[in-house]
């Protein structure tokens, strides 16, 4: 198809940056969206193309971090400022890898030939972890057979420490991996993930940490020719956690599935920073991110990314971005963003929506007697659900349903009806 | 003998412009196993009352009172309002996203009854009364009027009011959108609840049509928030030739 598809009937005209949406209307929402954009016909002019951020692999290189930066701003950088430019312990930490026929885990030096195959750290946090790991943990996963790896890391211990994580899936090759991150942590990490011609992979990475934990990760992708890659992120515990998957669809017929599910309790920060690259053409890309807010200080970032480069013809992409708000004092913050260098794509939109409880849903299941708390727990569970079934791996599913069942159980009965009330919460 | 009986409500609604009142002193009485049709123009307050019935918080009774069997229906809360045997057809079902129907349905009738349905009874039941209703099984597994059509959506809402087994149940427009077909479905659905278990029947409808197919021991015009002539069927009969210009000039010419 030639020019850009209509998503919406309702959509309006592209700007260089999608504005942030932040908190809601009394009993509604606050929506945001996109589509149809072309980058001929709107005269679209990017400020400064995603892809062009500054890289390097030195810490030295990046000037201190004063929070004003575009990929600081948000984030509580007074919280995490030993991580960011201070001493890291990069030694091997212990780990429960369950022996994997077609999955080797191992342990390699930093002059190891697949070290910096895909990343280039961006932030400043990312390049200090990357000067101080002393070896890089290393998943590869080959053969044709499917093949599932739960790595439960839950050694990190309370010091402050550097890891790197590459995890390769040979051509043609079939596995789910999920990173089973819990305990006490204050870590840095960059994961590299390649995904050969014609491989399926599957990366979660879960952050069940203790309540006082930091972690600061940058998960690196380069998906190949044909190959299908779904990249979860799931973050429940943690003071800090922020994960920033930039994943890049480089070869023709790349397809990337960038999901993520997120319950933030009183006064923890979860954020993601998401940059989806359309290199190639004929490259397919969904972002799909939700989360709940609950409690005093909870709270959310989500920045989307999406670049469509100038090769990347006949593209489809659509990130979208959706929070839900069960009590005051959150602040959830929404930022899609996307740019197009090439008229000739498929379709692109992103939508972004942080909003209360639907009083309208919970008025539909009261009025079937089901009470007011079981009506919360069945719409909050039902809003993540969409993302849970999508993982596509049934233990992690059904270990998740009952997280979120439990994080709910603190939450029920709190927010009494929204309705006519000022929605306070995630305003700036 | 299960009784619900509406005296002189008075309801109003948070507007922009701020309060407006809608219903100025509605009186019904509705007795177990009756039928009464509620019929009038859009606008005059007929979603309005079932609302309230229901408890909706959007609406404010400002005056009047509630009762079944004589028990004060505007002190419960909504989902009270539901174990105590009211149900609420609405014109405009709700979409549940990521809530199954089955998992809505059983989280229902369990939250009806104080107990969880036997499981081997519960499943035929839901099975039995989908087909009488002309639902395809996957709208067990779907989610909750998610993608449903109109029509579909008003066969759910029928197929709750087969399985909750209420004593009194509201309406509202269930007949608006159907066609023929669906509505002789959704009409026959209505009649098996009613001869089953006595349901008590306050049909809302704005057209007669759906009265072929369920006949009304009574007929309330209600116009501009009131109930303004009541009388059996043949009123409905008066109605579908004259329409409501009687009513309405009245109306106005009263003002
Ligand atoms: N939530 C609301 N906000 C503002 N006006 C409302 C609301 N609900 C009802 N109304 C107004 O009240 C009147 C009656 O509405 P409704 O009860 O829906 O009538 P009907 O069902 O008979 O068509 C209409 O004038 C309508 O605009
Ligand atoms: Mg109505």
């Amino acid at each position: 198809m030639e020019a850009a598809t209509a998503l919406t009937p309702d959509q309006h005209a592209a700007t260089a940056s999608g504005a942030p949406t932040t908190g809601g209307l009394p009993g509604g929402s606050k929506a945001h969206s996109d589509g149809g954009w072309d980058a001929r016909e709107k005269g679209f002019i990017p400020v400064q193309t995603r892809d062009a951020r500054f890289r390097s692999y030195a810490a030295a290189e990046f000037p201190a971090v004063t929070g004003h930066e575009v990929n600081w701003k948000l984030t509580p950088v007074g919280r995490i400022g030993d991580l960011i430019d201070g001493e890291l312990s990069g030694a091997p930490y212990e780990l429960d890898a369950p022996t994997t026929t077609g999955i080797d885990v191992s342990w390699v030096d930093r002059s190891d030939a697949r070290v910096g195959v895909v990343g280039t750290p961006e932030d400043k946090a990312a390049a200090n972890a990357w000067g101080s790991f002393d070896k890089a943990l290393v998943i590869t996963v080959s053969g044709e057979d499917e093949q599932e790896l739960v790595l439960g890391r839950s050694a990190f211990g309370a010091a402050p420490r550097a890891a790197h994580t590459i995890i390769e899936a040979k051509p043609f090759s079939n596995a789910v991996i999920v990173l089973d991150n819990s305990g006490a942590a204050s870590l840095v990490e960059n994961v590299e993930i390649v995904i050969g011609d014609s491989a399926r992979l599957t990366v979660v990475t879960v952050q069940d940490f203790d309540d006082d934990a930091r972690y600061v990760a940058t998960h690196f992708g380069r998906v190949g020719r044909d190959a299908r890659f779904k990249h979860v992120v799931v973050s429940l515990g943690g003071s800090v956690v922020r994960v920033n998957p930039a994943i890049t669809l480089a070869e023709p017929g790349a397809d990337g599935e960038l999901l993520g599910v997120y319950f933030s309790d009183a006064g923890q920060h979860l954020e993601q920073q998401v940059f989806l690259f359309h290199e190639a053409a004929n490259t397919k890309g969904r972002v799909n991110y939700k989360g709940a807010l609950q409690g005093e200080g909870a709270r959310t970032v989500w920045i989307g990314d999406v670049l469509i480069g100038a090769n990347a013809s006949a593209t489809d992409s659509y990130e979208q971005n959706r929070n839900l708000v069960l009590t005051d004092g959150t602040r959830a913050d929404s930022i899609p963003n996307l740019e197009i260098e090439t008229g000739d794509i498929l379709g692109a939109g992103h939508a972004s929506a942080t909003g209360r409880f639907d009083d309208e849903q919970l008025f539909y299941l009261r009025s079937r007697g089901i009470s007011e708390s079981e009506a919360r727990r069945l719409v909050v569970r039902g809003f993540l659900a969409e993302i849970v079934q999508k993982i596509g791996f049934a233990p992690l599913e059904e270990r998740l349903n009952s997280a979120i069942e439990a994080e709910l159980a603190a939450s029920v009965g709190i927010a009494g009806s929204t309705l006519g009330r000022q929605v306070d919460g995630a305003q700036r | 003998m299960s009784t619900l009986t509406i005296a002189d409500l008075q309801v109003s609604v948070a507007t922009d412009q701020g309060q407006k009142q809608i219903l100025r002193g509605v009186d019904l009485t509705i007795k177990e196993g009756e039928i009464h049709a509620i019929m009038g123009p859009n606008g005059s307050g007929k979603s309005t009352l079932a609302y309230a019935i229901a408890g909706h918080p959007k609406y404010t009774v400002d005056g009047g009172s509630i009762t079944l069997d004589g028990e004060d229906v505007l002190a419960m809360s909504v989902d009270e309002r539901a174990r105590a045997g009211l149900f609420l057809a609405m014109q405009y079902p709700v979409e549940i996203p990521g809530v199954t129907n089955t998992n809505f349905l059983r989280t229902a009738k369990t939250a009806i009854d104080g107990e969880a349905p036997s499981i081997r009874t519960w499943v035929k039941d839901v099975r039995e009364s989908m087909g009488k209703l002309r639902m395809d099984s996957t709208f067990a597994e779907r989610n909750v009027n998610e993608g449903f059509s109109g029509g579909e959506k008003k066969r759910n809402e029928i197929l709750q009011l087969e399985l909750l087994k209420p004593k009194f149940a509201v309406l509202d427009e269930t007949d608006s959108g159907l066609d023929v077909d669906a509505l002789k479905i959704v009409s026959e659905g209505v009649n098996r609840a009613h001869q089953a278990t006595g349901l008590g029947i306050l049909l809302i409808t704005h057209y007669t049509r759906i009265l072929r197919y369920i006949s009304p021991d009574f007929v309330h015009v209600f116009v501009a928030g009131r109930v303004a002539e009541e009388g059996g069927a043949e009123l409905a009969e008066r109605l579908e030739e004259e329409g409501y210009d009687r009513f309405l000039t009245g109306e106005t010419a009263a003002v």
